[in-house]
């Protein structure tokens, strides 16, 4: 069991309050999923030419500052890092290779989780209050945002493990479910050059759609391409720079609620994680049938 | 769709729960152990789609709940009259065995599993699975049903106003269905047969007790084909 939330705002003024209207979705799931959270949010973008990087140090003291000027040596003379807890975001001018090559040289104690002009991601292991309370989640600003509580069941308990999981650029998935043949798609994408950091069967998912659009295919063409490829049961909610997009297989057995006002929409597992937002009770409520795409323009 | 709550008021014959300030276990503890005599109805207000809600109730009372519930809402139900003024999670009704269940909204999976009788009545759509393995329960529902409804149901009957998905009555037993709407495709061993002079006196009957107008003559009485009761090994799988 997972939980999984969702939240775009299409009421401009609602950007600023994106973190405080989800905090109570994500920590209503906290019953599906007590060992990890994870959270993906789209914000306005970094100026043109630049990325950013979300970085995460794991235990104990991490320099920083020290990596800031790094980073300026390295990469280019105007990279800027912004810390919070044990997570950075580091923007900089550097092309994306680039930057992930250095880090993995250089600094191999930090783990990408993201990179691209829009997303800012955090996941760690913790309760969902917990993890929220540790990056701050109330005060998240943007468009939409991808969440995610987690119950392991395909692989271990570890911060890289938690949902989100990220590929390419603006790019992120969340998982309630398991699959039954992540490492066939392994196989099918490693000989690609697509390389993997975990065993989690999400990774899989998650890497297949990003190669598929990369590929050219359009988000809703890859969902249908994996409707033959992915065997297994799943809720996905995934985002892009300005879309929402959720899915479920055929078989639907994992949870799924959509409450849809003029100023949002919101996503989650469960609709006791939604009972709390604002006028949810002229909300129109619905449940995504299986196999149709959802898609939610920012 | 949920209508506003009014204040909660404890009456001589109706208490009223409200569960942003009031534990499940407490609404649960006293429909299980503390209904005295008198005491018809009970509201629940605020049920933000809390699981659970008045599962296992043994008793003739009124049961309303203002809102949306969450799980296995009024799963064994005997004797209650239950009234979700809301959706309903997964798992509604499962294993209920007298009474009435009643959803104004939708219902999520598997609503009415493995009930053995009373009235599920569910005005929207129920999703995938409703009516699986029933077993003497009736179900009504105003909208559609998902693929695989009544998936090995046993008996009893399931009314599907709207259109029913995939698989529909796979390897059935001795229930039937009686669809109004389009069957997307029948499950091994399920077809459509005539319908009876007591078809159409049940289907008024669960109608009406539903609360729905629909014209009986509109409906189609899906049934066993009974092929799968015995095995055949010419079959070749094939059924």
């Amino acid at each position: 069991m997972c939980g999984i939330v969702g939240l775009l705002v299409k009421n401009p003024a609602l950007r600023e309050q994106l973190g405080e209207l989800m905090l109570p979705m994500l920590i209503g799931m906290t019953e599906r999923g007590p060992d990890s959270t994870g959270l993906a949010v789209f914000t306005a973008p970094v100026a043109d030419g630049r990325r950013k990087f979300s970085l995460y140090s794991g235990e104990g003291e991490f320099d920083w500052t020290a990596f800031e000027r790094a980073a300026r040596q390295a990469l280019s003379d105007d990279s800027e890092v912004s810390v919070q807890a044990n997570h950075g975001v580091l923007e900089t001018a550097a092309p994306p290779p680039q930057v992930t090559g250095w880090i993995r040289a250089v600094y191999p104690r930090l783990h990408v989780l993201s990179a691209g002009q829009f997303i800012d991601l955090y996941k760690d292991v913790g309760a969902p209050a917990e993890v929220a309370t540790r990056y701050d989640f109330r005060n998240l600003t943007g468009t939409h945002l991808v969440g995610h509580t987690r119950m392991a069941t395909e692989s271990a308990v570890t911060p890289d493990r938690a949902h989100p999981f990220t590929a390419g650029e603006d790019w992120c998935l969340v998982h309630n479910g398991s699959l039954s043949n992540p490492y066939q798609i392994r196989r099918k994408l490693e000989p690609l050059g697509i390389a993997f950091e975990t065993d989690n069967d999400t990774e899989a998912a998650c890497r297949y759609f990003e190669w598929r659009m990369r590929e050219g295919d359009d988000l809703e063409t890859a969902i249908h391409k994996g409707f033959e490829e992915l065997d297994g049961f799943y809720t996905f909610l995934m985002g892009t720079k300005d879309e929402l997009a959720l899915v479920r297989d055929a078989f639907a057995c994992k949870p799924a609620v959509v409450a849809e006002t003029d100023d949002y929409v919101a996503i989650s597992s469960e609709f006791r994680s939604l009972a709390k937002l604002p006028d949810v009770k002229n909300a129109r409520i619905f449940e995504p049938v299986p196999e149709e795409v959802y898609v939610w323009r920012a | 769709m949920a209508s506003v709550a009014p204040a909660p008021r404890t009456t001589a014959d109706t208490v009223t729960f409200d569960l942003a300030r009031q534990s499940l276990r407490e609404l649960n503890r006293f429909l299980h152990h503390d209904l005295r005599a008198g005491v018809k109805k009970v509201r629940v207000l605020n049920p933000d789609g809390a699981h659970n809600i008045a599962v296992g109730v043994d008793a003739p009372v009124e049961i309303e709940v203002d809102g949306h519930a969450g799980y296995y809402a009024a799963g064994m139900n005997k004797q209650a009259r239950v009234l979700i003024r809301g959706n309903a999670g997964p798992g509604l009704a499962e294993g209920m065995e007298s009474g009435v269940v009643h959803v104004k909204g939708f219902a999520s999976v598997s609503a009415g599993a493995a009930g053995h009788g009373g009235l599920l009545v569910i005005e929207g759509d129920a999703s995938l699975r409703c009516g699986i393995s029933m077993k003497g329960l009736d179900i009504v529902v105003g909208g559609s049903v998902g693929d695989f409804s009544a998936f090995m149901a046993q008996a009893g009957r399931l009314i599907v106003c709207g259109d029913a998905g995939d698989a529909l009555g796979d390897s059935l037993y001795e229930a039937v269905i009686y669809v109004r709407g389009k069957v997307s495709s029948f499950g091994a061993d399920a077809h459509e047969e005539p319908m009876r002079e007591s078809d159409y006196v049940a289907l008024a009957d669960l109608l009406g007790r539903a609360g729905l107008k629909h014209d009986p003559r509109q409906f189609r009485r899906v049934a066993s084909k009974r092929e799968l009761y015995h095995w055949n090994a010419d079959a070749n799988q094939e059924y």
